[in-house]
């Protein structure tokens, strides 16, 4: 057995998580962003000793410690991307968080650290057990974050956040119970090529969509994000936009679509059809929001539906597309999330009609904001246009109309990033207290441009990113293509060859 | 077998008795100054008693012609009893000293004593008879710790209740085993069985007296395990008994009555699954779901944890519904979980008493408790969640135990609403977590005990991610225990 890097990768900021409790506040700040960054480092060494092309599975770990489940970890390249990601966002939203948290730090920086051992462990666990274990708990530091250090309706944000993503998992539970027990096994490498009937199928995937649909999410099942994103901290919204929402996603191609594809290929109408209604209403609510974050969270439920439109489209480039999407909304709009932060640290108001002229007095804030916002629409050259043209091209081969429908969520999505950032950084400056407003601090450019950087690169060479799912996903589809729906837009059947232009062929062919 | 033998496999009742006797008498002379003696005696006892089922008394067979069983069922039982017993004990001093009107006797250690004998008795019953002394002897002792604060209206009124409540109780199972009897001949379990196998259960020719038999020691039971619809006494009860109490009447005797209703559903009514499964389920989710919607509206922390004892009750039938030696072993998990839980939840709220020492029982009076006292409120966090059901924490092991063996024995719709009724319960404990982190600090508890709160990192330990590490014992442990019943 080879270095257990995923365990050192999940012991790190536990071992952090645990010391914060017991340490100052300052010395709590500097632990969780010491761990942090030792963890970017290992994802880092991760990244750079994962063999692309090479077996499906790597740095796989095995002990059989609880009896009925194992702690078995192992990653292919969608989880290691999305591991990059959980780690490069962590040191971020640490200092994100270095002067905005001024109560009851060691606890947040506990919280946050724990949060960061639930996401890796989600990602990396290869045992259906675990993998429910890391999952699930996530809630509760999540739960604590929003409630201790959330805004005035915490409470009700965080009951909300809480009890909606357990009742979706307690489903999907029972569901794995009956998997376990009917494979007699919770090895997911297993798992994912053992054929449950097409009749229990359905049941088990309505029930792992009752649990990823609340994760991802999806309408209508997606009001309890507004809310968590409103009442969070900053930093909390990055990680719950940035990783926790690509659960769901993650979720989807893990579990649905390799363990259950003739389900899926049977149910592909709902997901389609409420991704459909969450781009065009989602956006259109997201048009009118006076609340900065409330416009950015209805702005990722669009997002996600072009993730699972993508998904369930069975083509690499509608796959390829929905995971580089997440990569890209994971970025970008936690990248969004932190520039509301920036100017909430200033004026403490999230209302729109608060600000306006940023540009005169805060130059570098607004072109950083600029860009992100540019990201979100998905103008070539960032990291969502890559996704979304993948993900709405592979859709287009199933259903035209969706892609039709989806697409107008681009246009949308135009709308209402253009006037979001038209109110708050462009016009003249309307109040003296505006006025005040100091650029970006030095803190605040090492939080935003590393973002920027990586929306970049992942917008002019995204095959950094695409290299090392290629393959995973050639596996997913050959599971996968004997349910493959039929598509709407394939080339019709001509209607006879001209007779002329027969003869003209013949003639060719006696020729040579 | 000669009666040596007989004995050897009765040890661990032998110790009890004897020794509560024995400190009875201590407690007589020595009066209330001897207090402090007997309560580590008692504890050295129940220790000794645990020593005593390393013998015979856990693996010999039957004892005094089948009326006594000494396997590894009810040793595990035993265990779990003993456990909570001694902690019961230890709880107690620090408790009563602090409370005004009320002084801890002598009496009190040697009353769990006899209780936990009784306890043992009902546990390794084999015979309907040894079933309902042991169940009188814990029943009675119980009924007079209740009382135990004499100047406490409220305590009198708990012990009354239990009292009465209880006597009906035990009427209803005695009419019950009256009328297995009259059906089936005998009173011992394995004969009882052989009867129900022989009798026709379903159909116009069904055997009327059986059945009616069945539904009456189930109900008997279903009130001792306080499964709704027989759980009206317990609110009050929890209540008004004295908090180390409350804890013992939580921990052990729930455990002893779980563990004796699944010995006579599996050895003495075990043809007669189908008929009995019905009437598990039912109680099972009216638990659930009562336990989980009643506690919401809550002000009194203790009346909380009743109905939580209630709701968790619910969860552990599931698996004795599964009626499988795995759906057994997975009570037995979910017991050894709950007593953690238990003990260390009501640990906590004996810490909750203002600056003069008295207790404080309202939910209100945790307000901010993470600031003021962040390990205890961590260590209450702790608790709620693995109540809730909530990975990491050990409290989903529980859960995952139960729910595996009745997905198992194909008892999907179960195993559904189980789920799902389990996510109103979450909103409660919730509220416990929120009063204690989300809100502002309204007072400070006096300083605790040093044993209890070393009681209390204990129980958090175990019921930590840590805990996962015991699964694999735990599992061959309860499944070994089970065994012994098929």
């Amino acid at each position: 057995m080879s270095f257990p890097i995923l365990s050192l990768m999940l012991a790190v900021p536990a071992v952090a998580a645990i010391a914060c409790l017991f340490l100052s506040a300052p010395a709590a700040r500097v632990t969780a962003l010491a761990a942090t960054l030792i963890d970017l480092a290992l994802g880092v060494v991760l990244w750079t000793s994962f063999d692309v092309g090479g077996a499906q599975w790597q740095f796989v770990e095995y002990a059989p410690l609880f009896g009925r489940f194992g702690w078995a970890l192992g990653i292919d390249g969608y989880a290691l991307l999305l591991i990059v990601l959980s780690v490069f966002l962590m040191p971020i939203c640490i200092g994100a968080s270095w002067q905005a948290i001024e109560r009851r730090v060691p606890e947040y920086m506990a919280a946050f650290l724990f949060t960061e051992v639930l996401m890796i462990g989600t990602f990396a666990a290869q045992d259906l057990f675990l993998f429910y274990i890391f999952f699930e708990a996530g809630l509760i530091p999540m739960f604590l974050i929003i409630g201790i250090w959330g805004g005035a309706n915490r409470i009700y944000a965080s009951y909300k956040f809480f009890l909606y993503t357990l009742l979706g998992s307690l489903l999907m539970f029972i569901a794995m119970l009956y998997m376990s027990i009917t494979a007699g096994t919770t090895s997911i490498p297993v798992l994912l090529n053992y054929d449950f009937p097409a009749s229990v199928q359905t049941w088990l995937w309505l029930a792992f969509f009752a649990s990823f649909a609340v994760k991802m999410p999806m309408w209508p099942v997606h009001t309890w994000l507004p809310d968590a994103h409103v009442q969070a901290p900053t930093a909390g919204s990055v990680i719950l936009a940035g990783v926790l929402l690509k659960l769901g996603g993650y979720g989807f191609l893990r579990f649905s679509l390799p363990m259950f594809p003739e389900a899926s290929a049977s149910l592909v109408w709902l997901v389609f059809g409420l991704s459909a209604v969450a781009v065009i209403y989602t956006s259109l609510v997201a048009l009118v929001q006076s609340d900065m974050k409330k416009l950015i969270a209805y702005s990722s439920v669009a997002h996600m539906a072009i993730v699972t439109i993508g998904l369930f489209a069975f083509n690499a480039q509608g796959i390829e597309g929905a995971m580089m999407v997440m990569l890209g909304h994971g970025l970008v709009s936690g990248a969004l999330f932190l520039c509301v932060g920036v100017i909430y640290d200033r004026l403490h108001t999230r209302e729109i009609s608060r600000y306006g002229g940023l540009a005169i007095n805060m130059p570098r804030y607004a072109i950083l904001f600029l860009l992100f916002t540019m990201a979100s629409i998905g103008l070539p050259g960032t990291s969502n246009f890559v996704g979304e043209l993948l993900s709405l091209m592979g859709t287009y081969q199933v259903s035209t109309t969706i892609a039709l429908l989806c697409t107008t969520g681009i246009i949308l999505g135009a709308g209402y990033m253009l006037y979001l950032y038209r109110r708050v950084v462009f016009g003249e400056i309307k109040s003296e207290e505006v006025r005040q407003m100091s650029d970006l601090t030095p803190r605040e450019l090492w939080l935003l441009v590393p973002i920027a950087a990586a929306v970049l690169w992942m917008g002019v060479y995204p095959e950094s990113f695409l290299a090392p799912m290629r393959k995973d996903t050639q596996i997913l589809l050959a599971r996968i293509d004997r349910a493959k729906p039929a598509g709407d837009s394939l080339p019709t059947k001509g209607t006879g060859i001209v007779p002329a232009a027969h003869a003209e062929t013949s003639a060719h062919g006696s020729a040579h | 077998m000669d009666y040596a033998a007989n004995l050897a496999m009765t040890l661990p009742e032998l110790v009890l008795a004897v020794g509560a006797i024995a400190l009875m008498l201590v407690a007589a002379w020595g009066g209330p100054a001897s207090t402090k003696a007997v309560s580590w005696v008692s504890v050295a006892v129940l220790g000794g008693a645990l020593i005593a089922l390393t013998g015979p008394a856990s693996a010999g067979g039957d004892a005094f012609y089948g009326l006594y069983r000494a396997d590894a069922f009810a040793a595990f039982a035993k265990v779990l009893i003993y456990i909570g017993a001694s902690v019961a004990i230890l709880m107690a001093p620090d408790f009563f000293r602090r409370t005004a009107g009320a002084d801890l006797r002598p009496e009190y250690p040697v009353l769990i004593l006899l209780s936990a004998c009784g306890m043992g008795m009902m546990v390794s019953a084999g015979d309907l008879l040894t079933l309902y002394v042991g169940l009188e002897l814990q029943s009675l002792a119980a009924y007079v710790l209740a009382s135990f604060m004499r100047q406490d209206t409220r305590s009198a009124e708990a012990g009354l209740k239990y009292f009465v409540l209880g006597a009906l109780a035990s009427g209803i199972l005695l009419y019950g085993i009256s009328l297995v009897y009259g059906f089936t001949g005998s009173t011992m379990f394995d004969e009882i069985a052989g009867a129900y196998a022989a009798a026709p259960l379903t159909g116009s020719g069904r055997s009327l007296g059986l059945l009616f038999g069945l539904v009456f020691v189930f109900a008997g039971l279903a009130f001792k395990i306080s499964a709704v619809p027989f759980h009206m006494w317990t609110p009050d009860v929890y209540e008004g008994a004295p908090t180390p109490v409350t804890a013992f009447f939580a921990s052990a005797p729930k455990v002893a009555a779980i563990a004796l209703a699944v010995r006579v559903a599996i050895e003495a009514m075990g043809p007669a699954e189908v008929q009995w499964r019905q009437i598990v389920i039912f109680a099972s989710l009216a638990s659930i779901l009562l336990g989980a919607v009643a506690a919401i509206g809550q002000q009194n922390v203790k009346r909380l944890l009743a109905y939580s004892s209630i709701n968790n009750v619910g969860f552990a039938l599931i698996g004795l519904a599964a009626g499988t030696p795995e759906g057994v072993a997975s009570v037995m998990t979910y017991m050894t979980i709950y007593l953690a839980m238990t003990l260390g939840s009501f640990l906590v709220v004996l810490q909750m008493r203002d600056a003069d020492g008295q207790p404080i029982e309202t939910i209100d009076s945790l307000a901010g408790l993470s600031r003021t006292r962040p390990g205890l409120a961590a260590a209450l966090a702790i608790f709620m969640f693995s109540l809730a059901g909530i990975p990491p924490l050990f409290g989903f092991y529980a859960k995952f135990a139960v729910f595996y063996a009745a997905v198992q024995a194909g008892l999907f719709p179960l195993a559904v609403v189980g789920v799902v009724f389990s996510v109103i319960g979450a909103y409660y404990y919730l509220r416990l977590v929120k009063t204690m982190y989300f809100d502002e600090p309204t007072g400070t508890f006096g300083a605790g005990d040093k044993l209890e709160g070393g009681l209390i990192a204990v129980a958090a330990v175990f019921v930590s991610p840590l805990g996962y590490l015991a699964i694999p014992a735990l599992s061959a442990w309860t499944l070994a225990a089970a065994n012994s019943l098929f």
